[in-house]
């Protein structure tokens, strides 16, 4: 076995360029999985090859969203992982893998968790990746000895595919590399499931995607799991961004553009000039696969050891290369100083986007965190108008930091701009959304449950069109419905979990069932998620939590969590301990209120208070158990807004804090605050109604008012003690072991 | 599909005889359209592309109406006197999704979806519209003299939302007092009534009510019978009702027309809430300890308009009303059609008032002032008339001098010289004689 090392590019760009590792703190003491976005700022750690350092915390904030504006620049230290796919391969030897056949498309996702050596998943060492995306997957393996480095092994792994492409699509390579850093944080941080990253290397190009899904056959099928579908183009990753300021300048941009058009014709021309059976167009066949950008190497097949077919010179190979870049770079530089001449001239004129550039930064952020960004708003409305939804308008005036969050009205829905009769969207899609929005639906299993039951009434009424395949069909006929409802309510993490895992679902079913079958199939896997996810996790919870009630608790719980209320509930049932729950409660929603009905229906001590009274109830508290909307891979806990509050408050009377949340609900982001991506209800819940006077009735006239109706917030994972999940009781920040683990299950 | 329409218009304007005498109801022309024009018109606004017209057949044979609409008509015998919920039974086996049921003499311009949410939010039996009445200012015309017969007022209960119906009654089912059931209080114990409501008549209605309604053959209108009869339904528990069941087992077979029970028809997939009663943390209550909605699986809501234009044409107030307000309408709609027909001969165009509507090939002479009137297709009108506050319909001849005032003119009438005319009501093919008061 050889192994494969990673090395950066010297760019021109590399003086300005600081180089920063991107470096594992695999040891969950430090409070994260991996090492970018570590609450401690200050922590560095210098892995066992090449110089890094951790990047403070508050400057990488994990999500894109502040990476975008913050664009560090990354670039790889030489040899600062390594890693070894099946083949045998000499350093810098591309790997052409099986699945590169004739219809695949690789991503990669690669879990540095999975890496460490206790955690490895399968004891042979080779990691299986789910790719959701129409694409392939990757099989990677670890060498165990090199743990150290592991972790950016993996991410450079996942990177190097980016290489991969790159080398295919110039203009790939480029915002690649603009964005590796996110790409990078994702997947440092991402936890084990790296889909987002998968999606975001899949479904860079729409052509492409579409592509690969048209034509390429089920990803399970082309990638057999064996080892080697791994391809690694130019030993050399760039991660750097381009030079410049905290944004880019449209001139920039602009620049850029260009860059990638040349580089891609250059590549072209290399490849036709290099290639012995010159690729048959990239463009003109869709069914080609993502061409070798090194046709040299042959198209090896997974299981066929590869050193015979190895070409001699991969070191010079890389020479080679490198002096191709330095090239590019040099014409780079030429064009770049060529346009600081236009440049004043071309700025005001507003550079045309065409179809084809479109992907850009942008793209890696989700719609619904950059609503003041009119650029995606317009492609927001651009896809709507595609799938024939209608666009919710923002309402009112927000708080500035919220400016790229939704905020709408309930007065206006959505109802308002569509047919009564509704053609596209199912009838009962338009209930849901209208009852999420109104807030009858409310609670993340609740709205998960009734967005799986609608879905099943969905297959149930569907029928494959002639000459569609029922998987693929399916899928797109739900997006319109999911955006819908996304426009009624940003969707929960949990309704995002049970799509994701509907949408795999639909896309891995076999082509020999028929069509009621596979509706039947279907009904029956949600049915399961349902049972399994949802009733049974429940269950299991709640059994587990007897444990951590004693006789004579006080136990504080705070909203309204369908969970914590059964756990109560059937504690109370159940077992002969006595306890009493103080039910914090807040407004707008005032949720307690329903917590204590229905506590107090069952028989349970119950007291009521306002959440400003919680420091004076909390001295007679022994355990507060919260519900959660959420868990995020760094371990912080996304419930109702409030509870880091009470969570914060516990912690300074000592009182240990207990989260119950169902694992369906973890979730890869990471978030260290609640600004980045929250969600903002009707700013008009906050009016008072009292004697038939509304005491901030006119605030939209007010200018110098806004009002902020927040829904959720960010626990961090040092203020919970304990999670209670269905898999037993965990500390938060093993979430990625758990996403993880249930990424494996999964294949 | 998620709803089919259906407008009722065989009714025979029972109220309105002087004017339903000559012109079927729904061909009434108001703003120069005949009356069923306007409630398919709200609909087509609100995107429906088919809907069920109840009529009769002569009616549809005089009906000419340009809509986009698949109508399909449906006719019910002159002879036969049916009611509105009849008339639903009579098509029940057309109705597939839940229905929207509008009769033929609704103006109005709301947002039709705001009721329909209503109906879909909360997953409702009935949703139904409703609007302040109007005051009665005018007086109509030909009615001097006359007593008008007062309106039966309603009593409606709503909730603190102002959504949710509660109550119904009208005065003539009661006696001196209001009764209230208990159940009601105990559930909602804020409630409004008010008065001075008017039902629009528009309903959605689910698909259950209609295969209730096949059932229970009792029930002939949709407005008295019906509707009171689900409002009262949202608060009978059903389990006593099951009780109450066995021991009628053995009544209906002495009564064959027992009335049945609405809660049998309502299926399964009633489903608000149904898959996550413990799940949501909504409540629509408080201050007790019941489930969510009390468990009611029957319920009703009313959307009620504070402001736009909504009004019944079924006396002959309501009518000249309605001619009075529909300019407006017409011109919020944006209509293509100017208020003044192209093919219209107008010599002095400076006498015709914005708010009035002159229809296709009418002559208008010199010196003849027109204000807040509208005046059908085909009339003649001659030199130095005043029209003020008037409905003509079509080939009207009116000769020199005439003076009208807040009348209306049926089809074909001739008005001869110097006629002064004032609230009164002309047939069709009357003939008025010179100077005649």
């Amino acid at each position: 076995m050889v192994t494969l090392t990673f090395w950066p590019l010297e760019s021109s760009t590399s003086s300005t360029t600081s180089s920063v590792g991107i470096c594992c703190v695999s040891c969950r003491e430090k409070g994260l999985a991996a090492g970018i976005g570590s609450p401690a700022p200050s922590a560095t750690h210098s892995g066992s090859g090449g110089p890094s350092r951790i990047i403070p915390a508050r400057q990488l904030l994990p999500t894109c969203w502040a990476l975008r504006r913050k664009l560090l620049k990354v670039s790889l230290p030489p040899s600062v992982g390594s890693c070894r796919t099946g083949m045998e391969a000499e350093q810098g030897e591309e790997l052409v893998g099986k699945a590169r056949g004739p219809t695949s498309t690789f991503t990669c996702s690669a879990a540095p968790q999975c890496l460490h050596p206790d955690r490895a998943p399968c004891a042979h060492g080779w990691l299986w990746f789910p790719c959701g995306w129409g694409s392939q997957g990757v099989h990677l393996c670890w060498s165990r000895e090199r743990e150290g480095a592991g972790d950016r092994g993996a991410a450079l792994a996942a990177l190097c595919i980016a290489g991969r492409r790159s080398g295919n699509d110039a203009s790939y390579y480029q915002s690649a590399a603009r964005n590796t850093e996110t790409e990078c944080c994702k997947l440092s941080t991402a936890g084990g499931r790296g889909q987002r990253w998968a999606r975001v290397a899949a479904g860079r190009q729409p052509g492409q995607c579409h592509r690969g899904t048209k034509q390429g056959k089920r990803p399970r099928a082309a990638a057999p799991r064996l080892p080697a579908c791994m391809y690694f183009s130019s030993c050399s990753l760039r991660c750097s961004t381009s030079a410049g300021g905290p944004e880019l300048s449209r001139e920039e941009k602009l620049q850029l553009r260009k860059e990638k058009k040349q580089q891609k014709k250059k590549k072209r021309n290399e490849k036709g000039t290099a290639a012995e059976p010159p690729e048959p167009g990239t463009a003109a066949d869709p069914a080609q696969p993502r061409v070798t950008p090194h046709p040299a190497s042959p198209p090896a097949s997974a299981n066929a050891p590869n050193d015979g077919e190895k070409p001699p010179g991969g070191k010079s190979k890389a020479e080679l290369r490198a002096e191709r870049r330095a090239k590019q770079e040099a014409e780079r530089a030429q064009k770049q100083a060529k346009k600081a001449e236009l440049g004043q001239g071309a700025a005001p004129a507003k550079p045309r986007l065409t179809p084809t550039e479109a992907p850009s930064v942008v793209k890696r952020l989700p719609e619904h965190v950059q609503v003041d960004d009119p650029a995606a708003q317009r492609k927001l409305a651009k896809k709507l108008e595609r799938q024939q939804v209608p666009l919710r308008q923002d309402y009112g005036t927000k708080v500035n930091l919220f400016s790229h969050l939704h905020q709408y009205s309930r007065k206006k829905p959505l109802t308002q701009q569509m047919s009564i009769p509704s053609t596209v969207i199912h009838p009962a899609v338009v209930r849901l959304g209208l009852q999420y929005s109104q807030g009858i639906i409310n609670g993340s299993n609740a709205r998960c449950i009734a967005l799986l039951e609608v879905f099943k009434q969905l297959i149930r009424d569907y029928s494959t069109p002639p000459n569609e395949e029922l998987s693929r069909d399916l899928v797109a006929k739900l997006k319109p419905h999911i955006s819908f409802l996304n426009q009624c309510r940003p969707l929960s993490v949990s309704m995002g979990n049970a799509i994701k895992f509907l949408k795999k679902e639909i896309s891995c079913l076999p082509d020999t069932l028929r069509e009621e079958e596979a509706k039947e199939k279907l009904q029956g896997t949600i049915d399961n998620y349902l049972r399994e996810k949802i009733v049974l996790a429940a269950e299991a919870i709640s059994k587990s939590a007897f444990e951590k009630i004693n006789d004579n608790d006080v136990i504080l719980v705070y909203g309204c969590s369908s969970l914590v209320n059964r756990t109560l509930c059937d504690a109370h049932t159940q077992t002969d301990r006595t306890f009493r729950v103080i039910v914090v409660d807040s407004r707008p929603r005032l949720e307690g209120r329903e917590t204590l009905r229905r506590l107090v229906r069952h028989g349970i001590h119950c007291t009521y208070v306002m959440i400003n009274a919680i420091s004076y109830v909390l001295p007679e508290v022994s355990k507060v158990l919260l519900g959660a909307h959420a868990l995020l891979a760094n371990g912080s806990v996304m419930s109702r807004v409030g509870t880091s509050q009470i969570a914060l408050v516990s912690k300074a009377y000592n009182v240990p804090v207990l989260v119950c949340c169902e694992t369906y609900k973890f979730c890869e982001r990471v978030q260290t605050d609640s600004f980045v991506s929250n969600e903002l209800d009707d700013p008009d819940d906050l009016i008072v109604q009292r004697k038939g006077q509304a005491q901030l009735g006119g605030w939209a006239e007010n200018k110098s008012l806004r009002l902020l109706n927040l829904v959720y917030d960010v626990t961090p994972p040092d203020l919970v003690d304990l999670v209670i999940t269905d898999l037993g009781m965990i500390p938060c920040t093993s979430v990625p072991v758990v996403l993880r683990v249930k990424n494996v299950d999964q294949q | 599909m998620e709803f089919q329409a259906v407008v009722m218009a065989a009714g025979g304007g029972s109220r309105m005889t002087d004017l339903t005498s000559s012109i079927p109801k729904p061909l009434l022309p108001v703003g120069n359209r005949p009356l069923l024009w306007y409630p398919l018109n709200l609909l087509e606004r609100a995107g429906f592309e088919e809907v069920i017209v109840i009529t009769r057949k002569e009616i549809q044979k005089m009906l000419s109406l340009d809509t986009k609409m698949k109508l399909d008509f449906v006719y019910i015998s002159d002879n036969v006197d049916m009611g509105t919920a009849d008339s639903l039974r009579h098509i029940h086996q057309k109705i597939k999704t839940d229905v929207l049921v509008l009769s033929c003499d609704l103006i109005t311009d709301v947002d039709l979806y705001k009721v329909v949410d209503l109906f879909r939010t909360h997953d409702a039996t009935l949703s139904m519209l409703m609007k302040k009445a109007p005051e009665p200012t005018e007086v109509a015309p030909g009615q001097k003299g006359k007593k008008k017969p007062v309106e039966q007022r309603d009593f409606i209960g709503v909730d603190d939302t102002g959504k949710r119906l509660l109550f119904m009654a009208n005065e003539a089912d009661l006696d001196e007092e209001l009764v209230i059931k208990r159940s009601i209080l105990q559930k909602h114990p804020r409630m409004h009534i008010r008065t001075g409501l008017m039902d629009a008549h528009l309903y959605c209605l689910k698909k259950y009510v209609v295969d209730f309604l096949v059932e229970n053959r009792t029930i002939t209108s949709l407005r008295s019978e019906l509707i009171p009869h689900l409002v009262r339904k949202q608060f009978s528990s059903p389990t006593s009702l099951q009780q109450g069941l066995d021991n009628k087992e053995e009544g209906r077979k002495k009564k064959e027309q027992a009335s049945l029970d609405i809660y049998s028809f309502i299926k399964e997939d009633n489903s608000l809430l149904k898959p996550a009663p413990d799940n949501s943390c909504w409540n629509d209550h408080r201050g007790d300890m019941n489930e969510t909605l009390h468990e009611g699986k029957v319920r009703c809501y009313v959307h009620i308009m504070k402001e736009g234009l909504c009004c019944r044409v079924n006396t002959l107030a309501l009518y000249i009303e309605a001619n009075r307000q529909v300019p407006k309408l017409l011109l919020n709609l944006g209509l293509e059609e100017p208020l003044v027909h192209g093919t219209a001969q107008i010599t002095d165009r400076g006498m015709v008032g914005s708010d009035s509507i002159i229809g296709s090939s009418t002559q208008i002479g010199e010196k003849t002032s027109i204000k807040h009137s509208i005046i059908g297709s085909a009339c003649t009108i001659k030199d130095k008339v005043k029209i003020t506050n008037c409905i003509i319909m079509n080939s009207v001849t009116i000769e020199e001098g005439c003076c009208l005032q807040g009348s209306v003119i049926c089809n074909n009438a001739v008005i001869e010289k110097g006629a002064d005319i004032k609230d009164c009501l002309i047939g069709s093919d009357q003939r008025l004689e010179t100077k005649g008061k």
